[in-house]
């Protein structure tokens, strides 16, 4: 049981933890921290329920145990206007940007501003320009999101995602499928972004590099468990042959080259049945 | 047997679940009304799409029925000298029947598969989600929109599909065949009652409104988020429409007309 004092920094804390998909254990029994206007990764191969996790935090999925609230409130337990309030300090960023293909660039970062606010449409068209302004499309802002690239969408979506100054930004998997321009756009931003607005950045990714290169602090998970945390200097350096294997990323290791499988002969010579 | 007992207690308790999902997501689409009206631009939208856009297909499909009913009926009213009420035959089956039953299975097949297709493909690229971490509730902001904007259009349809049909029908009753024009236009005038006739054809019409864009919009929102899941769900959605769409035309003409 981790029952550690909360530090007094922490903006979005998460105790006991546990998750199951099925019967498979997703996340078993974790506690992290994220400290307010840090840069906080999350890391761990695919499939270790990095996505989940934000969901789990933007309450879009509910813990089988444990809590997790954002800025002193218990995420799970607030009732669905004051989700919806909280979310409205959230900033995420999905991997495929999730920008509503029926309008144009300019129409989805003004999207939020139009839902939540009253403000008339000419203080719109400023803030919307200067959203697209900060992540250097403001060019772009005619274009349907069926004509931009998939760093530039990730871009807008960026844009959107800021564009009622949320406290707290989640990333999911920012770097994924990204050509090294865009790539180093995206962690010039993030970096930027996030020193700038005074935000708080939670980062999902598995991309070792780029992503140490910018975090404050890192969780590497595996298995539903932490398997190291520190800062980036620490985990480089950490001893445990788990860490290592995913920071060097050695194709053998305590995470196996092979799926589990039956030995490999007996497979070879058996008669093919399906089973 | 026990496999096969197993198998039926899953099923049944799977479609159970389904029905309670399905009836939980109408209660929340009805309850997101009363704030559309105070956005009317998100139903103008919706209403073009679901609505304006089905104009061709029903108009059509109209005629063509109204020109048919006019010949096959006159070759039996014919029969028994009875070729004057063609009017009244034409237009009682089209304003009972076949118009809201036609024009009902034109939209499902029309609007109905679009509006699955949208809202699965928004599942599947994370749209809808993406607007919940917005804080806006994707069943107000989407889905409410478009089921109103389906339970307006549905009556509309089906009386425009009543009215060319009528019209396919005069054009080959009384140009094509020689049916007299005045006995045409009386007799329906004198057969067709306005409560019994009209009014129970616009009640189910707005009833296939409902049930289609309902089935409709839960099978795209309930889609399993993928190429294959949304292909799927947009079958659903034309073979459930239409079989609740003739199962319901049973139920509801036993109702209205069983007495007579």
């Amino acid at each position: 049981m981790d029952n550690r004092v909360t530090p007094p920094n922490s903006l979005v804390s998460v105790r006991n933890l546990s998750f199951s998909r099925g019967s498979t254990k997703i996340f078993d029994n974790i506690s992290l921290d994220f400290e307010r206007g840090k840069i906080t990764a999350i890391m761990g191969p695919s499939g270790t329920g990095k996505t989940t996790l934000l969901k789990l935090i933007g309450g879009q999925l509910f813990p089988d145990q444990g809590t997790i609230s954002v800025d002193g409130e218990n995420v799970h337990q607030l009732r669905r206007a004051e989700l919806y309030n909280l979310r409205k300090r959230l900033g995420m960023l999905f991997q495929s940007g999730a920008l509503l293909t029926d309008m144009n660039v300019y129409d989805n970062v003004a999207f939020p501003l139009r839902e939540h606010t009253h403000l008339p449409e000419s203080m719109i068209r400023t803030l919307v320009l200067m959203k697209l302004q900060a992540v250097g499309l403001r060019g772009a802002r005619n274009l349907m999101p069926n004509e931009l690239s998939g760093g530039m969408a990730r871009r807008i979506a960026l844009a959107r995602a800021i564009a009622l100054d949320p406290m707290i930004i989640l990333y999911d998997e920012p770097f994924t499928g990204q050509d090294p321009i865009s790539m180093g756009i995206l962690v010039h931003l993030i970096k930027s972004l996030n020193s700038t607005l005074g935000l708080t950045s939670i980062i999902v990714s598995h991309d070792v590099h780029d992503t140490s290169a910018i975090a404050d602090y890192i969780y590497v998970l595996s298995g539903g468990k932490i398997v190291g945390q520190g800062t980036p200097q620490e985990i480089q350096q950490s001893d445990s042959e788990w860490v290592q294997q995913f920071m060097t990323g050695a194709a053998d290791g305590p995470v196996h080259f092979h799926y589990p499988a039956k030995d490999y002969v007996d497979d070879l010579l058996s008669s093919g049945k399906r089973y | 047997m026990t496999d096969f007992l197993q198998y039926l207690g899953q099923s049944t308790r799977i479609s159970f679940a389904k029905l309670g999902r399905a009836s939980y997501f109408l209660l929340e689409i009805l309850a997101g009304v009363l704030s559309l009206f105070a956005r009317p631009r998100l139903l103008l939208k919706q209403l073009y799409s679901v609505g304006v856009l089905s104009f061709l297909i029903i108009t059509i499909s109209g005629l063509f029925v109204g020109m048919v009913l006019s010949l096959q009926g006159y070759y039996t009213l014919s029969d028994f000298g009875a070729e004057e009420s063609l009017g009244v035959m034409v237009a009682a089956s089209l304003v009972r029947e076949l118009g809201p039953v036609v024009s009902g299975l034109l939209f499902a097949g029309r609007a109905g598969s679009a509006l699955t297709a949208e809202i699965g493909l928004m599942k599947a690229t994370e749209q809808l989600s993406g607007m919940e971490m917005m804080a806006v509730d994707p069943i107000r902001r989407i889905i409410t929109p478009r089921f109103v904007a389906g339970l307006i259009s549905m009556p509309l349809l089906a009386a425009l599909f009543s009215a060319v049909g009528i019209i396919g029908g005069q054009l080959v009753g009384c140009g094509l065949l020689s049916v007299d024009e005045g006995a045409f236009w009386s007799q329906m005038q004198a057969g067709i009652d306005f409560k019994d006739d009209i009014i129970n054809g616009v009640i189910k019409s707005l009833v296939f409104g409902f049930v289609s864009s309902w089935i409709a919009l839960f099978e795209g929102y309930d889609a399993i988020p993928t190429s294959e899941g949304v292909s799927r769900a947009t079958t659903r959605t034309v073979v459930n429409s239409a079989f609740s769409i003739l199962g319901l035309d049973f139920i509801l003409t036993a109702l209205m007309f069983g007495e007579h």
